[in-house]
């Protein structure tokens, strides 16, 4: 390489740079933690149940189909947006969804939970956050798959919608289904 | 007598060095000291680029209790690492652990100083490739000096 070859060298690794990073910064999930716990077996927990106040759930009562289980909170507009998702799938899909009441009042979530409908089976509790953070969770909503087994096998960041539930939640759920079968 | 009530204001209302304000006690300076250093170098997982210290974000509240009662507990920095390492991955640790994904990121400064090495070489023998600078080189060079003095 010649000594005048050689000065383009800098901007060469400048435009690399540039490109590198600003396909970086365009990512869309750039915010999205990518899931330490996928194909982790479902935490154990002992929760008090939403409703009943006094009821302990743990994870062996979440266990035995493949369910979605969706952390919510009344703290949060972005659970009240994809809310009508949950419940329509609660309604059209044969598959359960279970609650994670997270950083909650009891109180006040029975009361949104009467408002918006309810889409869960139970929800759980978790008034400290310590199953979110065996869950990794670090905001809401959030929405894992799990399997028969109780094993997480998806889990999606932010609001549901028709497009995600479609497109990143049903194929998966349907293939666990399917080798239920 | 102004200037020291300003002086006075300002250092009153300077911004805490960590902003957490949750005083969790510990029974001896030792845990403290291990506590701090952990907040420090643990990232908020909600945040972009803020530690667990320097968070007001709910979940960095939740992990610092967490760290705390895992000290309390008798835990060791890398059992409280491990913890966070399992829940949220390589995100939450300033200094990444060395495995495949991280690969690159810990072998590219390596990398990038063998490259640089080697364009360094390549430049030098370069230079010392050209002619040397002769008598007549310098009679030369002279005489266009003198010819561009107006």
């Amino acid at each position: 390489m010649s000594f005048q070859k050689s000065l383009f060298i800098p901007l060469a690794a400048f435009l690399s740079m540039t490109i590198f990073l600003g396909f970086g910064f365009q990512l869309e999930n750039a915010k999205v933690l990518p899931s330490a716990l996928i194909d982790k077996p479902l935490p154990n927990f002992q929760l008090r149940d939403l409703q009943s106040g006094q009821m302990l759930r743990s994870a062996s009562d979440l266990i035995g189909e493949v369910a979605l289980i969706n952390v919510w909170g009344t703290w949060c507009p972005n659970c009240v947006i994809e809310h009508p998702e949950l419940l329509k799938i609660s309604r059209e899909q044969n598959v359960k969804i279970f609650g994670i009441n997270y950083r909650d009042n009891d109180d006040e979530a029975k009361t949104w939970l009467r408002k918006y409908k309810d889409p869960y089976v139970f929800s759980v509790s978790d008034d400290q956050g310590t199953l979110a953070i065996d869950l990794g969770v670090y905001g809401a909503p959030e929405t894992f798959v799990i399997d028969k087994n109780g094993v997480i096998r998806k889990r999606h960041v932010g609001p549901l919608n028709a497009k995600v539930w479609e497109e990143e939640l049903k194929p998966i759920v349907d293939h666990l289904k399917g080798l239920e079968e | 007598m102004k200037f020291v009530w300003v002086i006075f204001v300002f250092l009153a209302s300077r911004e805490p060095l960590l902003a957490s304000i949750d005083a969790y006690p510990f029974p001896n300076k030792e845990l403290t000291g291990r506590y701090e250093e952990l907040i420090s170098e643990l990232r908020c997982p909600q945040c972009l680029n803020t530690n667990l210290a320097g968070s007001d974000a709910m979940i960095a509240q939740d992990l610092r209790r967490e760290v705390h009662r895992m000290l309390i507990e008798g835990k060791t920095n890398e059992e409280v690492l491990d913890f966070m390492y399992y829940r949220y991955g390589d995100f939450v640790l300033y200094d990444p652990r060395f495995d495949l994904k991280t690969l690159i990121l810990w072998l590219s400064p390596f990398l990038l100083f063998i490259v640089s090495g080697f364009i360094w070489l390549k430049t030098v023998r370069t230079e010392k490739e050209t002619l040397p600078w002769e008598e007549e080189d310098q009679k030369k060079f002279n005489e266009i000096l003198e010819s561009r003095v107006d």
